[in-house]
C-alpha cells in the first residue's frame, strides 16, 4: 500500500517522528473519505447515467431519507476534524511553543545568500571567545538538544531543515528562539525555504550531525586556529 | 427594433432609454457598456493574459527539468528571470486571469440575464471598471520590459525583499507589478458594487431571494468578499510603493516598521480570495450539473448556507498561510482551528453537489464534463489542504511543493476548469452557436488527464523536499537525486503536453464563433432566465417589453412530475 511518509526525507530529530504521524494521521483519514466520496461520485455517474426511456427523480434535497446520506457523513467528518486538531496542535505545542532545556546554543545568521552559524565551542556557551563560526556548515553533536537562535541580516528568509522537520522564517530585526535534538548521526541539507532574491536557488547549508566523540575532536581542532 | 416604453419601469436597466438601437463599431466593441460586450473584453482579455501565463509556466518548468538547457522561444532561464517567471506566472493566473473571466466576465454576461435584467444598474461604472482593468494589465505587461526586468519578489511580494530595490534588484519593475496590482483591485471594487446592486435591485418580478440562481448568489458572495477584504491590501500596496519610491519605513525594521504587518495585510486579503474566484467558479458547475443530470439541485439552501458560511469563514484563517513566518506560536492553534473547520461548509457542498447525480438521467456533454471534473480535481485540492491547514504537519510541508501540488489542485479546477465548463455551456447564448462536441470531448480528455500528471508528481517532490521558488534542485544534495529529477520531468512533459491540446480549444473557440452550428435560443433545455432571450442578442438590452420575463418558479426544476417535458422554466406560468 502506497504510503504517503515513505517519500518524505528520512527523519533525523526527536520529533520528526511525531511530525511525520500527524501526517499519517491525517493522511488515513482525509484518504478514506476522499476514497468514498470518488466511489459515491463514480458510482452514482455510472447507475444514473441517461438512458433511453428513462426519467429523473424529482427530489428537492429536504427529504430525511435522503438527506440522512449526507448529513450522517457529514457528522462524522466533524469528529474527523477534531482528532486531526487535537493531534496538530498537541505536536504544534512541543515543537513550537515549548522550549525544553538546551544543553547546547548555537547562533544562525540568514543573509542573501548564505547561512553563518555560531557554534558554542569548548566552553559550551555562545559570546565567549572560544565560539567557532562557520558559514554554510552547522555542527551539531547527536542527542544533545539544542536551541537555535535565529536572525537575518537582510531580508526574510527561512531556516529549514526537512530531515530535523523544522522550518522557521528569519526577520531581520529579531532573534527567535527554537530547538532541535538531533538523533541520527548523518549530514543533511539545510535550506533556504523563503524566497528571498536572486540566489536564493543556491542557499544551501549542511548540518553534521556527529557522535560524541567525532563532535569533540571537531571542537578541538576548530578552536586551534 | 424599436419599441416604446419599457413595461416593467422598475427593472434597474440601463440609466439610458434607447435600448436595442444598432450599436457603432465603437459602441460595441471598444467603449460599451452593454453587459454582454463588456463581459465578452473581460473574458478575451483574461485569455490573452492566460497564454503569457502558460507561456512563462513552460519556461521556467523547462528550466526545472532540464536545468541550464536553452528553452525553445525562451532561451537560457536566468536565476533572475527565473524568480520574475514565477512570480508573473503566479500573479497573472490570480489578479489577470481568474478574477476577470470567473468574476468580471461571468458575473456581468450571467447576472442581469439570469435575474432578467436588461442591464447592470450602473453600465458606465461598468466600462470604466473594465477600462481600469486592461490599464492594470497594459502596465503589468509593460513591468516585464523596463530596466532590471519584471519584478521576482514572488505573487505575495514580501518585504524587505520587495520594498528595496538593492534587495530586490528590479527598480522600476516591484514598483510597476504592484501598481498595476492596485489599478486591478480598484477595477474590481467598481464590478464588485454593480453586481450586488444589480442583484439586489434589479430583479424580474416574482424572482425571491431563493429563485436567484446559485451562480449569481455566489458572484455576488464572491464581490461582497472581495469588497471586505481588499481594502487593507489596498491601503497596503500605497504603504509598499511609498516603502519602495519615497523612502518611508513601514515595512522596514532597520527603521522600526515591521515586515510581518505586510504579511496580515497580504493574507487578510489573500485568503477570501481563494474564496473570490473558488464561489463563481463553484456556482458555474451548480449550474451545469443540473441541466445535464436532468436534476433539481439537491438542498438549493444547504448548498447557498454553505457558501455564506464558507465565505464568513474564510476571514478568519488567513494566518495559516504564516504559521512558520515568526508570527506568536500560539496564535497558530487558533487558526488551525478555523483553517480545519472550512472543511465543514466545503465538504457539505461537495457531497450536496455528489447527491444531486442521484436518481439523475446525466448526459456526458462537454460542459458536464467539465463541471464533474471540477468536482473531482477540487476534492484532492481540498483533502491536501487539511495537511497544511494543520499546523504540525504544516511545519515540514510550509513552503514546500505540496502547497504548489495542493493549491493548483483548487486553482487550477476554478480559474481552468470551471472557465472552460462556464465557456462551454454558456457559449450558444455568448455567440448564439454550438462548439464543436467532438474537439470539445478531445480537449476536455486531453487536458484534464495532463493536468493530474503535472501536479500529482509534485506532491510528492514537494514530500521529498522541494522548495518553492529554486531554479535548479541539483544545489541541493538530497533533491538533486535521478528519482525527484524524473518526476520533474514528468511534470514538465505533461505540462507541454497540457499547452498543446489548448491549441484545440482556441481553434474551436474561433471557428465555431463564426463556422459553428447555429444554436437555437435554450439548446440544453434549461430552466434559467438567460435561455429565455435570444442567441447572441444583437444590440444593448436583453429582452423586448413584451417578453420580459416574470418568476414563478425556482431555477432547477428539472423532471418535475405531472409535465410531458423534463425541464420547467423559471418564466413560465
Amino acid at each position: 500500500m502506497l504510503h504517503l511518509t515513505q517519500w518524505l526525507v528520512v527523519p533525523a530529530s526527536t520529533f520528526a517522528d511525531d511530525i511525520d504521524f500527524v501526517f499519517g494521521l491525517i493522511f488515513w483519514m482525509v484518504g478514506f473519505w476522499y476514497v468514498l466520496s470518488n466511489v459515491a461520485f463514480f458510482y452514482l455517474l455510472f447507475k444514473y447515467r441517461a438512458q433511453p426511456g428513462k426519467k429523473a427523480l424529482y427530489v428537492t434535497g429536504t427529504e430525511h431519507d435522503l438527506l440522512k446520506w449526507v448529513e450522517w457523513p457529514h457528522y462524522a467528518i466533524i469528529v474527523c476534524d477534531i482528532v486531526i486538531i487535537a493531534a496538530a496542535v498537541k505536536v504544534w505545542y512541543e515543537v513550537k511553543q515549548d522550549l525544553p532545556p538546551a544543553d547546547a546554543e548555537v547562533t544562525v545568521v540568514a543573509q542573501q545568500w548564505a547561512w553563518s552559524f555560531v557554534h558554542p565551542g569548548a566552553d559550551n556557551k555562545i559570546g565567549t571567545s572560544d565560539d567557532i563560526k562557520t558559514v554554510d556548515e552547522l555542527h551539531l553533536e547527536v542527542d544533545k538538544l539544542v536551541h537555535w537562535r535565529l536572525q537575518a541580516r537582510d531580508v526574510l528568509h527561512s531556516f529549514s531543515v526537512p530531515a530535523f522537520r523544522i522550518k522557521q522564517d528569519a526577520i531581520p530585526g529579531r532573534d527567535i528562539m527554537g530547538w532541535f535534538e538531533p538523533n541520527r548521526v548523518g549530514t543533511y541539507d539545510i535550506q533556504c525555504a523563503e524566497i528571498c532574491g536572486i540566489g536564493h536557488g543556491i542557499m544551501g547549508a549542511r548540518v553534521i550531525v556527529h557522535t560524541p566523540e567525532e563532535y569533540a575532536a571537531w571542537v578541538a581542532s576548530s578552536s586551534q586556529h | 427594433m424599436s419599441h416604446p416604453e419599457h413595461a416593467h419601469a422598475d427593472h434597474g436597466h440601463a440609466a439610458h432609454g434607447d435600448h436595442h438601437h444598432e450599436m457603432s463599431f465603437s459602441e460595441k466593441y471598444l467603449f460599451p457598456t452593454d453587459h454582454k460586450y463588456i463581459a465578452k473584453q473581460y473574458m478575451l482579455t483574461g485569455m490573452i493574459m492566460a497564454v503569457a501565463a502558460g507561456f512563462f509556466a513552460y519556461a521556467f518548468r523547462m528550466q526545472l527539468a532540464f536545468p541550464g538547457m536553452s528553452v525553445p522561444f525562451f532561451g537560457v532561464v536566468s536565476p533572475t528571470e527565473y524568480n520574475s517567471l514565477v512570480t508573473q506566472h503566479g500573479s497573472i493566473m490570480v489578479f489577470w486571469v481568474a478574477m476577470p473571466v470567473l468574476i468580471a466576465a461571468f458575473g456581468n454576461f450571467l447576472i442581469p440575464l439570469m435575474i432578467g435584467a436588461d442591464d447592470m444598474v450602473f453600465p458606465r461604472l461598468n466600462r470604466l471598471s473594465y477600462q481600469l482593468f486592461l490599464l492594470s494589465a497594459i502596465l503589468v505587461v509593460v513591468g516585464w520590459f523596463v530596466p532590471g526586468g519584471g519584478f521576482g519578489g514572488a505573487w505575495t511580494s514580501y518585504p524587505p525583499l520587495s520594498a528595496k530595490a538593492e534587495y530586490s534588484l528590479t527598480p522600476a519593475g516591484s514598483s510597476i507589478w504592484l501598481a498595476a496590482v492596485a489599478v486591478e483591485f480598484a477595477a474590481f471594487l467598481l464590478g464588485g458594487i454593480n453586481f450586488v446592486v444589480t442583484a439586489m435591485n434589479a430583479r424580474a418580478p416574482g424572482m425571491k431571494w431563493h429563485d436567484v440562481p446559485i451562480v449569481v448568489w455566489f458572484i455576488c458572495i464572491a464581490s461582497i468578499l472581495f469588497m471586505a477584504s481588499v481594502g487593507p491590501l489596498i491601503a497596503g500596496a500605497i504603504m509598499l510603493l511609498f516603502d519602495q519610491q519615497l523612502g518611508t519605513h513601514f515595512f522596514d525594521p532597520v527603521a522600526g516598521g515591521d515586515p510581518i504587518l505586510w504579511q496580515h495585510l497580504f493574507w487578510f486579503f489573500g485568503h477570501p480570495e481563494v474564496y473570490v474566484v473558488l464561489l463563481p467558479a463553484i456556482g458555474i458547475c451548480a449550474e451545469i450539473i443540473p441541466v445535464f443530470a436532468r436534476k433539481k439541485l439537491f438542498g438549493y439552501r444547504a448548498i447557498l448556507y454553505t457558501g455564506i458560511a464558507t465565505g464568513v469563514l474564510s476571514f478568519f484563517v488567513w494566518a495559516h498561510h504564516q504559521f512558520v513566518a515568526g508570527i506568536d506560536p500560539r496564535m497558530a492553534n487558533v487558526f488551525t482551528i478555523t483553517t480545519v473547520l472550512i472543511s465543514i461548509p466545503i465538504a457539505e457542498m461537495v457531497f450536496l453537489y455528489i447527491a444531486t447525480l442521484y436518481g439523475g438521467s446525466i448526459k456526458f456533454s462537454v460542459p458536464m464534463l467539465w463541471a464533474l471534473s471540477f468536482i473531482f480535481c477540487f476534492l484532492i485540492g481540498g483533502v491536501t489542504g487539511i495537511f497544511l491547514g494543520a499546523s504540525g504537519a504544516d511545519i515540514y510541508l510550509h513552503d514546500t511543493y505540496f502547497v504548489v501540488a495542493h493549491f493548483h489542485y483548487t486553482f487550477y479546477p476554478i480559474a481552468i476548469i470551471g472557465t472552460f465548463a462556464g465557456v462551454t455551456h454558456w457559449f450558444p447564448k455568448l455567440f448564439g452557436r454550438y462548439m464543436d462536441e467532438k474537439l470539445g470531448q478531445i480537449h476536455f480528455w486531453g487536458t484534464v488527464l495532463s493536468f493530474n500528471l503535472i501536479f500529482i508528481p509534485l506532491f510528492f517532490t514537494g514530500l521529498a523536499g522541494d522548495h518553492r521558488r529554486i531554479y535548479n534542485y541539483n544545489n541541493f544534495a538530497e533533491l538533486g537525486t535521478p528519482d525527484l529529477q524524473w518526476l520533474r520531468i514528468l511534470a514538465t512533459v505533461a505540462l507541454v503536453i497540457m499547452l498543446i491540446f489548448q491549441v484545440l480549444f482556441v481553434y474551436n473557440f474561433i471557428n465555431s464563433i463564426f463556422k459553428g452550428k447555429l444554436a437555437p435560443t435554450n439548446p440544453w433545455k434549461a430552466t434559467t432566465l438567460e435561455w429565455t432571450t435570444p442567441s447572441a442578442q444583437p444590440g444593448h438590452g436583453n429582452w423586448t417589453p413584451e417578453t420580459m420575463p416574470s418568476v414563478y418558479r425556482g431555477p432547477y426544476e428539472y423532471s418535475a412530475p405531472g409535465r410531458d417535458d423534463d425541464f420547467h422554466p423559471q418564466n413560465v406560468p
